[in-house]
């Protein structure tokens, strides 16, 4: 049953070379000294599946502490509030930068870019290695400096506190510098590898959906990532030197550190979604076995939005002393950036009408991503209007609709295409019951959590504080229980990836009947991705010429 | 759906050497395509440097905007001719660095290896100028932030603690504090810079006088000329802003 | 330095990076003038800067516009955009106007900003008192505020203890 090739797949399987990239060359040192995309794409998922236990560890702590106003669990109390303070600063921290900005593209598209261009590795092999390296240095520098001391400033890093507060805040602020290059190199590398580096025969408008999106990410991660970069310093430099750039009692301003950080922190939040919405455009046209609904719109959406990312930061800003001005010219702006992440989804919606859509668990995804980035982009208008955001700012409705358009965003979509390329990655196919029985517990768990939040933070529960009026503990009490249901929902994916790897290696070459070019290659692919050079033969999500079963 | 069969080995395009080039990597077709992908690199890599020196310009002129008077007196305690010199002296770095690029193009070792010695000359003297810049502002006690002290001081520090209405109290040394804050900033990253530049120079010369370079291969020289000429751009831009407002 | 007999490209291993169809970009002559150029400009906004243009924001955009000259005609011919594909162009223009995005909106911000304190806030003047305790079920929420008064009415200058732009 886990071996049926789906209908619409090439009828036939080619014969399985015996070599392939993962057992091409063995032993540890050849995999830390790899020029291969495909291996640093799995170390990469490695270590970004790590960070998201950590933090993911550090959310339930912190949920958990929240389960009651006392936060006493079995009668003894669970953190002091610094701790507390720690606990979700770390959290954001670590999800941030070690988790959701890196993940998609370090892993994922290093993985899979290159095949679906035809292409026999990145531009610079040796910098994607050295990005990798650099990620693996900034999650040591931030595990140090929780072993440092406290980081309890939030993963904003908000002057004065942070400039004047004693604790690891330098280190972690370095960690995130280091991390921020790590994401500038992979950034410049997509760009050349899209620019110089596709089959014979494609043009710009025969890639596949997947490359735009990971074109247009890669383009706000060169050009905002270098601020943050220098926030960071400066930041640092205030805290050693005194400079009085945002302290105001050294004549400085607060509100120009807010300036400097969200310059990058918006543009960065695109750096996370456009990668899942990249996703979502390969998930869609295959398990609907229809071709993509509006190729050009999306593909002009995605470079849109990361154009118009770069003028919307001020909303992040409206109470923090922002001119009026400036508050009406951003709020306008953020109006604006949500048309084309519209464009994409009714794109998509209409991409599945009148298809054949199968219901396998990266479809699953999928089709949660839909629902769940819609609240979240949907939650996100209140937010941009600045009558309704002066009372929904800083409270627990902002906390939910981050988590829904990152979380149920890109995390959705990037277990999506976990699912979708882990038999290309590991030539072995997973427990598709289990799959979906995972699918669902994320499903359900994730709404629990979150939903709540939402009316949690309408009826005025502030985020980041450690204790709460005794009314809303009901609603925190759900949160928590989501909480643990979603973790389950993890818990059990992370079995039955890992049972799927006992199996041995013989997963078809296109098991969905995929019309990229990463199927057209063995699963797992030769090292050198392709038998002979590929041309391009037919247009993108061509699906006219399938034989279907 | 099969693959059209097309020979790895490259040879269209190119001028068949390709497969022979030591310096040529097979995941390129072409050398011209390898260079061309070198070039776009060496190009996004820029843009960051635009947008890391930019930011602290962007701070440099809110901070003025904050403290005009403090600035523009501040400015005076800068030696105009040293900067001017030191402009002068990055100008003909970047003379230097582009004809070795050409001398490397067009198969001249020897000239690529003076062309590139005399740019390290020029970024050392750009080096031994700053030194004598921030010494002289050591003495002086016109130092950052927290350590300013001035020896003219007859500037009152500004009171400590929390800040009163007008964020600028006239004549407290905050303004002058920060605007030397952003001078050491701004000339000691761009410093690091100079000397990442020297060293890069450095390697690329003892490959050059090996004869590693010719028309067919010269990429290395040509993106460090590149690096080079965009440090130099930064100080076209500080010289300005540090040294001729008055 | 020798710039007239260096326009020997050799055929023989004819350079497959190179740009064949443009031999003027790699001019020597071309580079010489460049530099002279620069050089001038340099002497020209030294200068100017001795000169006051009636006010300070004056110089400071003549002092610019010149840099921003130079700076031109180092990417241009020392960088080669001239001649070279507009990928690269386009890039390195690209990271100039993002920079240009965060001045202008951070400006934009920073130079629109009205003083709350004291004209338009009396009634802030005054310390709120602070509560005993933050369950509004225990406390009665404090009186409002009395509405402001017309703005030129109020006496500048009363100094309280917070900025009105860092709240």
């Amino acid at each position: 049953m886990e071996h049926v090739v789906k209908s619409g797949a090439p009828v036939g399987q080619r014969p399985r070379p015996t070599k392939n990239y993962l057992n091409e060359t063995t032993g540890i040192w050849s995999w830390m000294t790899t020029l291969d995309h495909k291996r640093i794409g799995i170390m990469y998922l490695c270590g970004v599946l790590t960070a998201f236990f950590i933090g993911g560890m550090f959310a339930l702590l912190v949920r958990l502490s929240l389960l009651t106003p006392t936060h006493k669990i079995f009668g003894r109390v669970l953190m002091d509030a610094e701790q507390y303070n720690r606990a979700f600063s770390l959290h954001g921290i670590v999800m941030v930068f070690l988790f959701i900005i890196p993940a998609i593209p370090g892993s994922l598209t290093n993985f899979v870019l290159p095949l679906m261009i035809g292409a026999k590795d990145v531009a610079f092999p040796r910098l994607n290695l050295a990005s990798f390296y650099l990620w693996c240095l900034g999650l040591l520098m931030a595990l140090t400096s929780i072993a440092m001391g406290p980081v309890d400033t939030g993963w904003t890093f908000y002057t004065p506190y942070s400039t004047t507060t004693t604790g690891a805040v330098p280190m972690a602020a370095m960690a995130a510098f280091v991390l921020g290059f790590s994401s500038i190199f992979t950034g410049l590398n997509f760009i050349a590898t899209v620019h110089k580096l596709r089959m014979p025969g494609m043009g710009w408008f025969d890639m596949p959906l997947f490359v735009w999106g990971m074109y247009s990410t890669a383009v706000i991660q060169v050009l905002a990532t270098p601020v943050i970069g220098i926030t960071l310093v400066l930041m640092v430099l205030e805290r050693v030197f005194g400079i009085g750039i945002f302290d105001a009692r050294m004549g400085g301003d607060p509100v120009l550190f807010q300036h400097f950080f969200w310059f990058y922190s918006h543009p960065a939040v695109y750096i996370m979604i456009l990668p899942g919405m990249a996703i979502i455009s390969e998930l869609m046209p295959t398990f609907s076995k229809k071709t993509i609904f509006g190729y050009r719109a999306i593909a002009y959406s995605s470079v849109s939005l990361a154009l118009v990312s770069f003028i919307v930061w001020g909303h992040h800003m409206f109470v923090a002393g922002q001119s009026q001005l400036a508050n009406v010219v951003f709020s306008a702006l953020t109006f604006l950036v949500a048309i084309p992440s519209g464009v994409k989804v009714f794109n998509w919606l209409t991409t599945m009408y009148k298809g054949n859509v199968s219901l396998e668990t990266p479809m699953l995804y999928a089709l949660t991503f839909m629902i769940t980035f819609g609240i979240g982009g949907l939650t996100g208008i209140p937010l941009a209007t600045l009558a309704t955001d002066v009372h929904l700012t800083d409270t627990y409705f902002v906390v939910a609709h981050f988590h829904y358009v990152m979380m149920g965003g890109t995390v959705i979509a990037f277990l999506g295409g976990l699912h979708y390329w882990w038999p290309k990655m590991t030539g072995r196919m997973y427990s598709e019951t289990w799959g979906r029985v995972s699918a669902v517990l994320v499903f359900v768990g994730f709404n629990t959590t979150f939903l709540t939040q939402f009316i949690l933070g309408s009826r005025g529960m502030p985020r980041r504080y450690y204790n709460y009026l005794d009314q809303f503990q009901p609603l925190h009490m759900y949160s928590t229980f989501g909480s643990w249901i979603l973790a389950l929902g993890f818990f059990i994916m992370a079995a039955y990836l890992l049972a799927s790897l006992r199996k041995p290696a013989d997963a078809p070459d296109n098991p969905w009947g995929g019309t990229t070019m990463e199927w057209e290659t063995s699963s797992p692919p030769i090292a050198h991705n392709f038998e002979e050079q590929p041309v391009l033969e037919h247009e993108p999500y061509d699906y006219r010429h399938r034989v279907t079963v | 759906m099969s693959t059209t069969s097309i020979d790895l080995q490259p040879h269209g395009g190119g001028h068949g050497h390709e497969g022979q080039d030591p310096h040529f990597q097979h995941h390129f077709t072409t050398m011209e395509q390898q260079f061309d992908t070198s070039k776009i690199g060496m190009w996004l890599f820029l843009a960051t440097e635009i947008l890391l020196f930019g930011g602290l310009f962007v701070g440099f002129g809110l901070m003025q905007g904050r403290y005009p008077r403090e600035f523009v007196e501040a400015h005076t305690y800068l030696q105009r001719s040293l900067g001017a010199l030191n402009t002068i002296v990055l100008l003909v770095s970047s003379w230097t660095m582009v004809m070795a690029v050409h001398s490397a193009r067009t198969n001249q070792r020897k000239k690529t290896v003076m062309f590139l010695a005399f740019t390290i000359v020029c970024a050392c003297i750009f080096l031994g100028v700053k030194y004598f810049e921030y010494s002289a502002k050591f003495e002086e006690g016109l130092l950052p932030a927290k350590y300013y002290w001035h020896k003219e001081n007859s500037i009152p520090a500004c009171p400590a603690g929390p800040a009163t209405a007008t964020p600028t109290i006239p004549g407290c040394t905050h303004g002058y504090a920060t605007f030397f804050a952003f001078y050491f900033m701004m000339t000691g990253l761009h410093g690091i810079h100079i000397v990442v530049g020297i060293a890069l120079l450095t390697w690329i010369m003892l490959r050059a006088n090996k004869g590693e370079f010719s028309g067919a291969y010269y990429t290395p020289v040509d993106l460090v000329g590149l690096y080079w000429h965009i440090v130099d751009m930064i100080w076209i831009y500080l010289f300005p802003l540090y040294y001729l407002i008055s | 330095m020798s710039t007239h007999n260096e326009h020997t490209p050799t055929h023989a291993a004819v350079p497959a990076g190179a740009h064949h169809e443009h031999d003027i970009s790699h001019d020597p002559g071309l580079y010489l003038r460049t530099l002279i150029a620069l050089l001038i400009l340099t002497v020209i906004t030294v200068a100017a800067a001795g000169v006051h243009f009636g006010s300070g924001t004056a110089n400071v955009v003549i002092a610019l516009t010149i840099a921003t000259i130079k700076a031109s005609l180092v990417a241009l011919f020392f960088m080669h955009l001239a001649h070279d594909k507009p990928v690269n162009a386009i890039i390195g223009v690209g990271g100039f106007i993002f920079l240009g995005l965060f001045m202008l909106f951070t400006f934009l911000d920073v130079g629109s900003r009205v003083p709350l304190l004291p004209n338009n806030m009396p009634a802030m003047a005054q310390p709120t008192p602070t509560p005993t305790t933050l369950n509004p079920l225990l406390t009665p929420p404090p009186a409002p505020l009395a509405p402001a008064p017309s703005a030129t009415g109020a006496a500048g200058g009363a100094a309280a203890g917070a900025e009105g732009e860092h709240k």
